[in-house]
């Protein structure tokens, strides 16, 4: 399937950059996290008295930590391209033996880019939530926990080691847990925030394994210190490193085979979904790939298998979005694809790495806005997110239309919008690796047009049906104005970030980057995929605008009903993982009842019982006492006889 | 005199005693009979201390009989003190330490 | 070195304060509880500075060491003494015992004298128990240990038989003579132990320092270390050793629950680092594999049959024996990381249980007693602070990074993993379980629609969040910033690795030059 030999694929592998030490402006990258972790403490401890200033202290801290990162990446850009690595490193955390895990940190590039998504992104979506949450009695916590998660983030891209990433790892699983479940006398809420964490968890197993085998191997976990000197481990340790890693990347980007909770995170409140579910928090998987890329350009099995599962995922987020009725889940389904992109783009090796996290980006601005945009339409329809239930909105909401058309057009890759551009470089490279990869992802663009043209279709456009006591209007200033700017974002941040922002050179002292050789041309790629993607909008179009759309779903065919049922992902956990485990628990309750303090109340019993019977024995006679004395005495001298005798 | 004569004489005294205190009811006869086997083994003692030709024997049968005569008073008084809670002096009666 | 005898009087002043809470009227009971608290914090605040004046650098085993003959003719002494690992542990029942008194100020309150003890009497046995904790963990004379091992049991005993729930003295009966059984086996060790130094050295010696540089012979050291290790075992307890657990778990009063798990069963593993490894090295390496497997057996076991619980405090039980698994599993697999994390790993659990218990105490306080699962629903609506600090001990006890159980849990499983790499993967796969139990058990108790019968339920008032706030301050600030336990804990992990005589195994690039475990 893939047509390379490990020296091919390797080429364009970055060298290691020099850490420069924190100066100036970059002396303050601590404060980065520190500042939303501030106002995360400051609200989830300061009770009802921060219930009116506290939502405005979280926008301020995000928005604080937003100017920070582009007073960075200012500075950044002002630096030779050799000495934009910057280290900075506060106390030794964990430590024993020789093993060392410093509570440091490191800038460069790559964690740059993902500060400025991060923050402002997160200011956006911290702005548009004072308008969403607006009613909500906890909005206070609400507020603390987007805090929390922004923190969490920003310590999983600015660790410069594997174990203080695993902290921000399952920082954000534990504010997407508690997001999710945000709602939590909703006891579907509830229940998918503990399978997202539970899910999750299985992914960190692989993160923890890998850290293990990172540490025997290296010595080490420090980034530098690994990738430094990846070239002297063997193929088969990298693999297996890879693999683990690619695990963990699995479980937090709900690739294959840990995707099931994705869909049901959509339980959470639509800023959460933008924030977390769509724009940073499910990208951590390909920038841990992305960020281990000395590891899986050493370990061609490992990315064929990242490849792999990433091909998977966009068909099944694909399918999955293509089918659902809730706009929510329509769109989740869609963001399991498009990451499933990023990862098999992660896979590729170094052709592919930077059009990964360039996808990222506009994925995390596009799909942000498309979020927002379904979480202003909700806000218009009393929190309905059924699609059946929508249609002819356009004229209702303008802004909300006109921006969530931005994204639409992002998203399907029409040029110039931004998803073009990193979508189509996507496709070209794994053209490069192998023609099936790459029809399969413009297959997958396709489908894309199809599913995205007919969220649209069944929202904005056809006849109203809605329900009767829904009276859309549009969203409040505080919301509509970060959809403009997110609008903005999926129109020209495509462009901006090629042309010129170099994103490539800016990217490849980390992630590395070789030129195409493909042997279709650029042209060519655009051309099939754009027809691909207009055919399956057409198809899209005619089915779901042109046509009525019943409001009570009809049967559909045997792919439609298993896409309803997320490709029954929840069924295969539930029968072969949860039930079992159930099962064991049960049949181990009883053990531990029956056989091992079975063991210990039967030694008890048998020595009450022994001790009943020989009670018996103490008649009271005195008689009878003086007898067994006798009897005694009698045997003691016998045995005397007996052993002087022999 | 023949110490062996002696020493089966404590041993039959003994075995007299002895079964007087398994088969008699009598708290009076029980008692003499504890009494005839202390004697008989006074009477053992004083036999080996002949025997041996020292005179450690002889100071133990001293002791037994001091310790005789203590066990006499106490064991009088709760025979006593039995005989007139229960108008008895039948040992089997007084049963009420078992389990 | 500082001659202030710090150990004797830190032992000394909870047993003053407990002959002085008992001798007060019965008429007084708040009054006891007032002293019983001060009391309890100026060991604390003993314990604090005693821990300031401990040299971290000190090339002395153990410091603030204090000698007296007591029974000379059998080579026993009065001594104590400690080292680091000494040191967090007494640290850790130091400033449990505060919390335990804070947070039970009223659990005793319906206690009359005729079939339960007194208000007083409780928080008398606590002090005691503080005493007989510090004794515990500070003796380096065999026979001084072994005392103080054994009296622990008195106080617990009454503290479940006499203040706990209804099935109270079937649990108590069942603790005592569980422990009586494992102390017996180390009675009878204990006499070995000293017959043995009586033939190597002329002398017989309960001096752990002496009888740590024997030579015993492996074959003899195999008998004596099972005498110990069962003790041990059941002490801390790993599996099959552990259903006196449940029991004594689900009838005991929520401090007592915290004292006896958290601090108590650390005795366990603590003997097992202090007492068994150093002086029976040959046997513990020939046992370890048994003691892997029981401990893997005791991880998974334990979080299944948790994850089946209708009761919170059983519920607790079991994951505690799987936590214990953890610890037992660093213990053994004989690695620098592995054995620094051990004792980390008790600190953490230590917290974690802390927390889970008292909230749940006061979560039951609010339902009448009723430790059932189902019978909550939704109190995150009633009482959302009582909620979150759920929340948190919840996390803290599935080990999330950032918090000191995750350093913990991390050195443990990364030691097992550098010496046996499948033991180590496969524990891992531990962490899911312990996330499915411990969220389902919040889930069920605190999410969802409020039950009628919670409906206005009190939140948490100050005394009770005063109660668990330093518990959620320590978890959070060791995690992140863990050294100041580590500092004084790898030292004395670094002398009894050479101690028993085992490297760690190197890495495959960049072995450390220096044998590791002896430098720190």
């Amino acid at each position: 399937m893939i047509n390379a030999s490990a020296a091919v694929w390797a080429e364009g592998a970055p060298t290691l950059q020099e850490v420069m030490p924190a100066e100036g402006v970059f002396s303050l990258i601590w404060l980065l996290i520190a500042l939303p972790l501030l106002g995360a403490t400051v609200l989830l401890l300061g009770g009802r008295r921060t219930n009116t200033w506290g939502p405005y202290l979280a926008v301020l801290t995000v928005s604080a930590s937003a100017i920070l990162g582009i007073l960075m990446v200012v500075g950044l850009m002002d630096r030779g391209a050799e000495e934009r690595s910057i280290g900075q490193s506060l106390f030794t955390w964990v430590f024993a033996g020789q093993f060392e895990a410093n509570m440091a940190f490191q800038l460069d590039q790559l964690s740059m880019v993902f500060v400025l998504l991060i923050t402002v992104v997160g200011a956006l979506i911290h702005v548009y939530s004072l308008g969403y949450m607006q009613h909500d009695p906890n909005r206070r916590k609400f507020f603390g926990y987007l805090n929390l998660f922004v923190a969490a983030m920003l310590l999983l891209v600015l660790a410069n080691n594997y174990l203080l990433l695993y902290v921000g790892w399952e920082g954000v699983g534990l504010a997407s847990y508690l997001l999710i479940g945000f709602w939590q006398h909703k006891p579907s809420a509830a229940a998918a925030a503990k399978k997202a964490f539970i899910i999750n968890r299985v992914g960190d197993v692989g993160l923890s394994i890998a850290i293990m085998v990172i540490f025997v191997t290296f010595g080490s976990v420090t980034f530098d210190d690994v990738f430094g000197q990846a070239s002297e481990v063997n193929e088969g340790t990298l693999t297996a490193i890879g693999l683990l890693l690619l695990l963990a990347a699995a479980g937090k980007s709900a690739q294959f085979p840990l995707q099931a909770w994705l869909l049901d995170a959509m339980e959470g409140p639509t800023p959460v979904s933008a924030l977390i579910h769509a724009a940073t928090m499910v990208t951590a998987g390909v920038y841990l790939i992305a960020r281990s890329n000395a590891i899986y350009d050493r370990a061609v099995w490992a990315a064929t298998a990242v490849v792999v599962v990433g091909l998977i995922t966009i068909f099944m987020g694909a399918i999955i979005g293509s089918a659902k009725d809730d706009i929510k889940k329509s769109l989740a389904g869609s963001t399991m694809s498009q990451i499933g992109y990023m990862v098999m783009a992660a896979g590729l090796g170094p052709i592919g790495y930077v059009f990964a996290i360039f996808h990222l980006l506009t994925h995390g601005v596009f799909k942000a806005g498309l979020f927002l945009g379904a979480g202003s339409v909700m806000h218009g329809m009393n929190d309905n997110v059924n699609m059946r239930r929508y249609g002819a909105l356009r004229a209702a909401m303008v802004v909300t239309f006109i921006t969530f058309m931005a994204g639409y057009l992002a998203i399907i890759g029409i040029p110039p919008f931004s998803g073009f551009w990193s979508k189509d470089e996507i496709i070209h490279a794994a053209f490069e690796r192998s023609p099936i990869i790459g029809s399969l992802a413009i297959l997958a663009a396709g489908i894309t047009g199809f599913y995205m043209t007919r969220m649209v279709a069944m929202t904005f456009f056809g006849k109203a049906r809605w329900e009767d006591d829904a009276h859309p209007h549009e969203s409040p200033k505080v919301m509509t104005i970060p959809l403009i700017i997110l609008a903005l974002g999926s129109t020209f941040l495509g462009m901006a970030l090629l042309f010129w922002g170099n994103i490539e050179t800016w990217l490849e002292p980390v992630v590395g980057f070789s030129t195409s050789t493909s042997p279709l041309s650029t042209e060519a790629v655009i051309a099939i995929s754009l027809t691909f993607v207009i055919i399956g909008s057409i198809i899209g179009w005619i089915s779901y605008a042109r046509r009525e759309v019943p409001i009570v779903a009809p049967r559909g065919s045997l792919l439609t009903r298993a896409a309803r049922a997320d490709l029954y992902g929840d069924a295969v956990n539930e029968g072969l993982i949860v039930r079992p485990s159930f099962w064991l628990s049960r049949l181990l309750i009883w053990f531990d009842g029956r056989v091992v303090d079975g063991l210990v109340n039967g030694s008890a019993a048998l020595v009450g019982g022994a001790s009943g019977r020989m009670r018996r024995y103490q008649s009271g006679f005195a008689r009878s006492y003086a007898l067994s004395m006798v009897g005694g005495t009698v045997l003691v001298l016998l045995a005397l006889v007996l052993v002087r005798l022999s | 005199m023949n110490p062996s004569n002696v020493v089966i004489l404590s041993a039959i005294l003994f075995s007299i005693g002895a079964v007087g205190v398994l088969v008699r009811r009598n708290a009076i006869i029980v008692f003499m009979c504890v009494e005839l086997m202390l004697n008989a083994a006074n009477l053992a003692f004083v036999a080996f201390a002949r025997t041996s030709g020292n005179l450690d024997g002889q100071v133990v049968a001293f002791f037994v009989m001091v310790v005789a005569a203590a066990e006499v008073v106490v064991g009088l008084a709760i025979i006593v003190t039995i005989f007139r809670t229960r108008r008895s002096a039948s040992i089997d009666e007084p049963n009420l330490l078992k389990y | 070195m500082n001659t202030f005898p710090w150990l004797t009087a830190l032992g000394a002043l909870p047993l003053i304060g407990s002959v002085v809470v008992a001798l007060l009227p019965r008429s007084q009971p708040r009054l006891a509880k007032q002293i019983a608290l001060v009391i309890a914090l100026a060991t604390l605040a003993m314990t604090i500075a005693m821990a300031l004046s401990f040299d971290g650098a000190s090339t002395e085993q153990f410091q603030f060491v204090e000698t007296y003959p007591w029974i000379p003719a059998f080579g026993i002494s009065y001594s104590v003494g400690i080292d680091g690992i000494g040191l967090v542990l007494v640290a850790l029942a130091a400033t449990l015992v505060p919390v335990v008194i804070l947070a039970g100020w009223h659990d005793v309150d319906d206690a009359s004298s005729r079939t339960t003890g007194s208000v007083k009497g409780y928080f008398a046995l606590i002090l005691v128990l503080e005493t007989l904790m510090i004794g515990v963990f500070s003796s380096i004379d065999l026979f001084l240990f072994y005392v103080f091992f054994e009296a622990m049991l008195i106080p617990v005993y009454f503290m479940i038989g006499r203040y706990g729930g209804p099935q109270r003295s079937y649990a108590a009966v069942k603790f005592l003579l569980y422990s009586l059984v494992g102390g017996l086996l180390m009675l009878a060790a204990l006499i070995g132990l000293y017959v043995v130094s009586a033939n190597l050295t002329g002398t017989g010696t309960f001096d752990y320092l002496t009888l740590v540089g024997l030579d015993i012979d492996p074959g003899m050291q195999k008998v004596l270390f099972l005498g110990f290790f069962l003790a041990f075992a059941i002490k801390a307890p790993l599996w099959p050793f552990h259903t006196w657990l449940p029991d004594a778990a689900a009838q005991s009063k929520a401090g007592t629950s915290v004292l006896l798990i958290g601090v108590l069963d650390k005795v366990g593993t603590f003997g097992m680092i202090r007492y068994c490894l150093p002086i029976f090295p040959a046997a513990s390496e020939f046992y370890a594999p048994v003691v892997i497997g029981m401990a893997l057996i005791g991880i998974f076991y334990g979080a299944f049959v948790a994850l089946g619980q209708h009761d919170m405090k059983r519920l607790f039980a079991y994951s505690s024996m799987s936590h214990f698994g953890f610890i037992a599993l660093g213990i053994f697999v004989f690695t620098t990381i592995g054995e620094s994390g051990s004792v980390v790993y008790m600190i953490a659990h230590g917290l974690s249980t802390a927390a889970l218990f008292l909230t749940a105490g006061f979560l039951m306080e609010r339902r009448g007693g009723s430790s059932v699962i189902s019978d909550y629903s939704g109190v995150n609506k009633a009482a959302p602070v009582l909620a979150g600090f759920f929340l948190f001990a919840a996390l803290s006890s599935l080990a999330l990074p950032g918090l000191v159980s995750f350093v913990g849990e991390f050195m443990v499983l990364l030691g097992a993993f550098q010496k046996y790499m499948f033991v180590g993967a496969l524990a891992t796969f531990g962490i899911v379980i312990t996330a499915a139990y411990v969220l389902r058990l919040y889930q069920k108790s605190m999410t969802g629609p409020l039950l009628p019968a919670l409906e206005g339920m009190k939140d948490l008032r100050g005394r009770e969040i005063a109660a668990l706030m330093p518990i959620a301050v320590i978890t959070l600030v060791l995690g992140l910033f863990p050294a100041p336990v580590l500092n004084v804990i790898n030292p004395a992990v670094g002398t009894l690795m050479t101690t028993i005589g085992v490297t760690d195994p190197p890495t495959t690039l960049n072995p450390s030059t220096t044998a590791e475990g002896t430098q720190e």
